[in-house]
């Protein structure tokens, strides 16, 4: 079986050793948006015009001594894209009018262009490769490194690089060492609930049927989260791989990819991956000669958060209204069209092909005690460098917000980190030290989630991002059961109270009335979680909730209804805040105190970023 | 066999019983706003939530199986706790007008809001959350979404037990609504006015189309002649209403509480219903010995006749051109009765009390309707909504003498009585189509076989060494796959399966039909049929052919059936008509 | 998004392609209104005809997902990101930028079709936040400011 793999690999090599230099243009999502598909035709069209030698696919016939001019996956980084890499040197926010300069300084004569180095904000220093940013530093990157090298769109460069080599060797071990192997690594579901992975593939393989699906869930729906997008577009065949030795490990005959249709660039590299595949005999009849049949294809979503829910995911896939339906009976049991079913999350599965090549061992070595491994976080919000970052489990809040994320934003003081996106709840300072584990999140009352992690500062009001998030649930909920329903709804009615200013201190009890119900007795994990973020800002956060209710004020100016501007007597009459004063409110002799007509102002705050002497409060 | 646990009491219950139903062996009744027997548990209200002794999981009773050695709590603080906020949360999106509503004291919303003792709106209202939408276009039921607690009963019930497709929910979570398909009116939809959506739905969202005032009107003009006739349903239901056991036989209390109520003459549907048969068989004798279409298919049901005009107009010629039985007693009311006693059939208003919500539409269905040049019906009444009247008029039903109705148009047979159970329009066509053929009487006229609860009955009858093959149907869902057979038979030239097709659109027949009270359930389904049947049982005369009544009406008045007469009175046509009307 | 003679075929094309197919609904409309922007009335009926799928079914699949649109899409589609990054970088600021400009609300359309704004959760470019994008094009690292240059620059020579 690893003959063909060897085959593809030693091909690609010889073909590869034609290639003196690469340049690595950013794929993802993010510097696209940022104009890097521009970037990268840029470079061919300098490499043309100069007569130099390139290549954009590596096939048979790459010209000798030529430049790999190739587009990676999302290597994270992106606040500062577009990305660009010249051999080890990295380039940051990299527009098409710089492109003429790099191929004539950095590509003909090794120079570096210094403007063009990411410079570390805490000591000024000009970092020339990707491993001095500090980013980087303190990640690790075993999904996400390959996202960032990889040609997406080249199965070669991926066998190339070691891929389907665990396919070939799950095929030949069989189905037992795969759950072993799975086992001994503790992979958990990345998708936010943590279920041991190998337990999920055993308790579907265990039903004795002819049918049984295998899906992939790629309907990242967390406000704020991008890490499956990212892997789906930056290495779809690791997923793909990933895919085909979960079917095989449960005995599946068909496998679905559910990606949201919002994910159009996803869906086109894991189709381009999956007719790959084809080609090559690693899907379809008797995969790689092993008697393992197994077709792959993919379904959209159609923006439904829900859908993420795994009972709803299927009642999708079958054409429905995505509504979820209690368990059991569970998906391994009773899955799509009634037929056992495993449903894994896209990281999980990129996961895979690596335990299958590195041993679970190896996983295992990784992380902290029952959370083994590295996870993949969308880090957001109020810190230096945002971006996808891939770190061990068990390293700490302050290691990723500080020594990853670079600290906050502005100065302000970093006050708390939300996780675990809408069913998340929030990490306030006093636990900054605390190492990130499924059962750590827990026990504070967040969740991992899928993998998003918002920093937020002082101007970040608790109540307005517990707020945030419920009025996503109650957009999401599908309305099949009550609790989550109306529940749901009457909280948000609560916390608009609050934020609006009407608010009792009794109205606390009924959030808490709600809140309880909606854990006990939503039907599926949308609805449970539903008030975690309200719960979980309530337990940390209680004085910005009491200073809303009982001051009926909101320090950070977010709750516009509570907000209050006034002028202190550090103002020394510019006149800066009357004139950014969009109705008038402001009035004042020039170099006398001025002051706010409270009736007139429409609290849009204006005038508080104005000032340069803070000598506006707000609050 | 499954033995478990519910709050300490051993049960035993069969494997695959939900935790729901197997409380129910303990004598438990778990409180639950969605679960109905006749559909599949969706756990959406989220009342009927449990526990499991050592654990601390919340399950929900209605669709999780009890397993072996399960040791269920159905009740601890908690529990009633979160139910308690549930059913608050529920009632803060419901609009509690009780006092003005349809269901008033007749609602499971507010009979578990009474036994939960809640005495404030704990919750604000967030009534104003979602659409609200009235459809009165359609003639049998209306809808008010700002009722619908979204329990889902009557979607399942349109979409999965009957078929129809008419409703369906639009939208998602908070902003979720009933609606007609794609937010169209009822009158534009696949609805057929079963009403079995108004059966089933615990609140007062839909209802049968109240015309109890239009009743009323017309019993206080002076002018107008009011006749008045029932539905065999009707009489081993009305008694629910007045606290008389289920399937408890009251024609005779029923014909005195007309009277009471004024109308002129009480006539009795199953008159019509014999008459419907003699129409009936002699069209299918017809269709037998002359090569006609087949198999021939009853056209009593209206929900019915509209949904085959719908949904299979290429069947049409296999719909028996008889009319139903009221519609049948209907004109003969202005025909025949009104020569009788010398009255201007324009001045007769006749009222019929079905069990039916589809046959408020039936009356204006077509002209044929219309036979005597006035409608054959001017109103029709639902089980409901006469129990209603009599209430209203203070009548003590339940100490009223017996009395009978009118003689022309009340006397009927055992066959005409079991027309109100499913399989019972067969078995008396059966009889009377039995002699038609072959000049004889039958020995045994009790077709067991096509009675009960199963959704396709099947027998073969032997009439003079020919072998009919016979079908019973009912509930839309089991019809439209009976119809697919046929059709499928049909176009591989294959031979028919069937000569004879009875259908009913509700499970189990009239006596489950969408204008009976309410909570009917196969208990109460098995135990009204058995009302009917104990009737026939006893019955002097058990067949159409023989109701003295019968041949009277034809030696006086239609001639023979299939007559020109008969034709013109007592027959319609049917027309292919679009599903969608938008 | 041309209403042209072809409209009609490509449509039945598209059930032809999926109609065989289990559970294919969704994807059904997806293609209807990668094909058509939206999905009318009449690609319903169409759907309901040739595949016997009752409407009551498509349009609770249609209502439920946000994805699908039942009327005709704007000229320029401007969506704004509000997810939690977006929202936390000043998403609610840009809305009222658009607002400023185009004189509509979240989930308005402008009678004459020109505009229309709507709120997205997460787009997945929280790197870039906050974000917007007019007909499809990312525009990120945005303040209230910005708006009109933008809008302007799409609009251009309208």
């Amino acid at each position: 079986m690893a003959k063909l793999i060897n085959d593809i690999k030693e091909k690609f090599n010889k073909q590869y050793a034609n290639i003196d230099k690469r340049i690595v243009v950013c794929g993802g999502t993010g510097c696209i948006a940022g104009g890097s598909q521009q970037v990268y035709e840029a470079f061919q069209k300098e490499y043309k015009k100069r007569g130099l030698p390139y290549t954009v696919e590596i096939t048979d016939g790459c010209r000798e001594h030529s430049t790999y001019i190739s587009k990676s996956g999302c290597q994270g980084f992106c606040a500062q894209g577009p990305l660009v890499s010249v051999g080890d040197i990295f380039y940051t926010k990299v527009k098409v009018s710089d492109v003429e300069e790099i191929v004539e300084k950095t590509v003909m004569k090794g120079e570096v262009i210094d403007r063009l180095l990411y410079v570390n904000p805490t000591d000024q220093k000009h970092c020339k490769t990707l491993k001095d940013i500090p980013f980087y530093q303190k990640q690790h990157r075993i999904l996400l490194a390959d996202c960032g090298k990889i040609n997406p769109e080249d199965i070669n460069e991926y066998i190339a690089h070691g891929g389907y080599e665990g396919l070939a060797k799950a095929l030949e071990k069989g189905q037992q060492f795969v759950i072993d192997e799975m086992k001994t690594s503790g992979l958990r579901g990345r998708g936010g609930a943590g279920f041991p992975t190998w337990l999920k593939w055993d308790l579907t393989r265990k039903p004795q049927s002819k049918v049984k699906y295998m899906i992939c869930n790629g309907d990242e729906g967390d406000p704020g989260a991008y890490m499956d997008r990212s892997l789906l577009e930056g290495n779809p065949h690791s997923v793909v791989e990933g895919m085909i030795i979960a079917g095989f490990a449960i005995g599946a005959t068909r496998g679905f990819f559910y990606i949201r249709a919002e994910y159009p660039l996803a869906i086109e590299r894991v189709q381009k991956a999956i007719d790959a595949c084809y080609k090559k005999g690693l899907l379809g009849k008797n995969i790689l000669g092993s008697g393992f049949s197994y077709d792959l294809e993919i379904r959209f979503g159609a923006g439904a958060f829900v859908c993420g829910e795994e009972t709803a995911l299927i009642t999708s896939i079958e054409g429905n209204r995505g509504t979820p339906r209690p368990k059991p009976p569970f998906p391994a049991v009773k899955g799509l069209w009634g037929k056992p079913t495993s449903i894994n999350n896209v990281e999980t599965l990129a996961n895979v092909p690596y335990i299958m090549t590195k041993g679970g061992a190896w996983y295992a070595s990784m992380g902290s005690g029952k959370s083994t491994g590295t996870k993949v976080f969308a880090m957001t919000g109020k810190v230096k460098n945002t971006g996808l970052i891939e770190v061990p489990l068990g390293i700490t809040v302050k290691e990723v917000v500080y020594d990853i994320g670079g600290g906050p934003l502005h100065g302000d003081k970093v006050k708390a980190v939300q996780t675990g996106g809408p069913s998340g709840g929030v990490i306030d300072g006093d636990h900054f030290h605390m190492p990130i584990t499924y059962e750590s999140l827990q026990e504070i009352g967040s969740i991992m989630g899928s993998g998003g992690l918002i920093v937020m500062d002082e101007t970040d009001c608790m109540v307005d991002i517990a707020k945030f998030y419920l009025e996503f649930c109650v957009d999401e909920s599908c309305g099949k059961c009550s609790p989550c329903r109306i529940g749901g709804y009457q909280l948000l009615g609560y916390l608009n109270k609050i934020t609006d200013g009407t608010a009792k201190e009794e109205d606390l009890q009924k959030i808490e009335e709600i809140a309880t119900a909606m854990k006990r007795a939503s039907l599926c994990a949308l609805g449970q979680t539903a008030p975690n973020p309200v719960l979980s800002t309530l337990k940390f956060f209680r004085h910005e909730y009491d200073e809303h209710i009982k001051d009926k004020r909101c320090h950070t100016g977010k709750c516009k209804n509570l907000a209050k501007f006034e002028i202190t007597d550090k103002c020394v009459g510019c006149g800066m805040c009357k004139k950014a004063c969009p109705v008038g409110a402001i009035s004042g002799e020039i170099r006398q105190k001025h002051s706010i007509d409270q009736s007139k102002c429409i609290k849009c705050g204006q005038c508080f970023n104005t000032c340069k002497l803070k000598a506006i409060i707000r609050g | 066999m499954i033995k478990a646990k519910i709050n300490g009491k051993d049960i035993e219950v069969k494997e695959g019983t939900s935790i729901l139903d197997a409380a129910r062996v303990a004598n438990v009744k778990i409180p639950t706003l969605c679960k109905h027997e006749d559909l599949e548990a969706t756990g959406g209200c989220g009342l009927c939530i449990v526990k499991v002794k050592g654990s601390n999981k919340i399950l929900r009773a209605c669709t999780t199986e009890i397993t072996e050695g399960m040791e269920v709590i159905t009740h601890d603080p908690e529990i009633v706790a979160v139910r308690r906020s549930v059913l608050e949360l529920i009632m803060s999106n419901h609009p509690k007008d009780c006092l003005t509503c349809a269901r008033n004291q007749n609602c499971e919303l507010q009979r578990l809001a009474a036994e939960f003792g809640i005495r404030e709106n704990h919750f604000p209202n967030v009534l104003n959350s979602r659409k609200h939408k009235r459809d009165n276009s359609a003639k049998g039921i209306c809808i008010d979404t700002s009722k619908c607690i979204q329990c889902g009963r009557c979607v399942q019930v349109c979409q999965k037990v009957q078929d129809v497709w008419a409703l369906s929910f639009l939208k998602r979570g908070i902003k979720t609504y009933l609606s007609a398909a794609g937010d169209i009116d009822l009158k534009d939809s696949p609805c057929v006015n079963c009403g079995q959506c108004s059966a089933h739905c615990p609140v007062g969202a839909i209802v049968e189309h109240d015309e109890t005032r239009e009743a009323w009107n017309a019993l206080s003009d002076e002018k107008k002649y009011c006749v008045v006739q029932f539905a065999p349903a009707v009489r081993v239901a009305i008694g629910e209403a007045f606290g008389y056991p289920v399937g408890k036989n009251l024609t005779g209390k029923l014909t005195s509480a007309l009277y009471a109520l004024g109308f002129n003459a009480v006539f009795d549907t199953n008159t019509g219903a014999d008459l419907t048969i003699l129409e009936e068989a002699s069209e299918f004798k017809h269709r037998l010995t002359n090569g006609g279409v087949l198999p021939l298919i009853t056209s009593c049901c209206p929900a019915w006749v509209d949904f085959v005009e719908k949904n299979h107009g290429d069947m049409l010629d296999h719909i028996s051109s008889a009319k139903s039985p009221h519609e049948m007693v209907g004109v003969l009311a202005k025909t025949y009765y009104a020569q009788k006693h010398n009255i201007d059939p324009k001045d007769i208003f006749v009222v019929s009390v079905m069990p039916c919500t589809a046959k408020k539409y039936e009356i204006g269905r077509d002209k044929d309707m219309s036979a005597s040049g006035y409608p054959d019906v001017d109103l029709v009444l639902t089980t409901r909504e006469i129990a209603r009247m009599i209430k209203q008029a203070g009548i003590d039903f339940n100490n009223l003498e017996d009395r009978k109705g009118d003689d022309i148009l009340s006397a009927y047979t055992g066959a005409a009585t079991i027309f109100g159970a499913t399989g019972g329009v067969m078995e008396a066509a059966l009889r009377t189509a039995y002699n038609l053929v072959t000049g004889a009487e039958l020995k045994d006229v009790n077709f067991k076989k096509v009675r009960g609860l199963k959704g396709i009955k099947e027998a073969k009858v032997d009439v003079n060494g020919t072998e009919v093959r016979v079908a019973v149907a009912h509930g839309l869902g089991n019809v439209d796959a009976l119809m697919k057979k046929i059709k499928k038979a049909k176009a591989e030239g294959k031979e028919l399966p069937y000569h004879f097709v009875e259908v009913m659109a509700c499970q189990g027949g009239c006596v489950a039909g969408g204008g009976q009270p309410y909570g009917v359930t196969d208990e109460l389904r098995t135990l009204r049929a058995k009302g009917l049947y104990k009737e026939d049982e006893h019955a002097e005369i058990r067949c159409s052919h023989n109701n003295p009544a019968i041949k009277k009406l034809y030696a006086d008045y239609l001639g023979a059936p299939l007559s020109e007469k008969a034709h013109h009175l007592l027959h319609t046509h049917y027309t292919k008509r679009n599903k969608y009307q938008k | 998004m041309s209403q042209g003679t072809n409209t009609r075929e490509d449509i039945s094309d598209i059930i032809k392609k999926w109609k065989k197919v289990e559970g294919s609904l969704v994807m059904m409309l997806h293609s209807v209104q990668s094909r058509l922007g939206y999905v009318p009335r009449w690609a319903a009926m169409e759907i309901s005809k040739e595949t016997g799928i009752a409407l009551a079914k498509i349009y609770e699949v249609l209502t439920f997902y946000s994805f699908f649109k039942l009327t005709k899409p704007a000229k320029y589609q401007i969506n704004v990101c509000i997810g939690t990054a977006c929202y936390l970088k000043g998403a609610p600021e840009l809305l009222k930028a658009i607002e400023k400009y185009t004189g509509l609300k979240d989930g308005q359309t402008s009678e004459d079709g020109k505009f229309s704004v709507m709120g997205l959760r997460c787009i997945g470019c929280c790197g870039l936040a906050p974000v917007i994008s007019v007909n499809g094009k990312i525009h990120g690292q945005l303040k209230a400011g910005d708006i009109k240059t933008i809008l302007d620059e799409a609009t251009k020579g309208e």
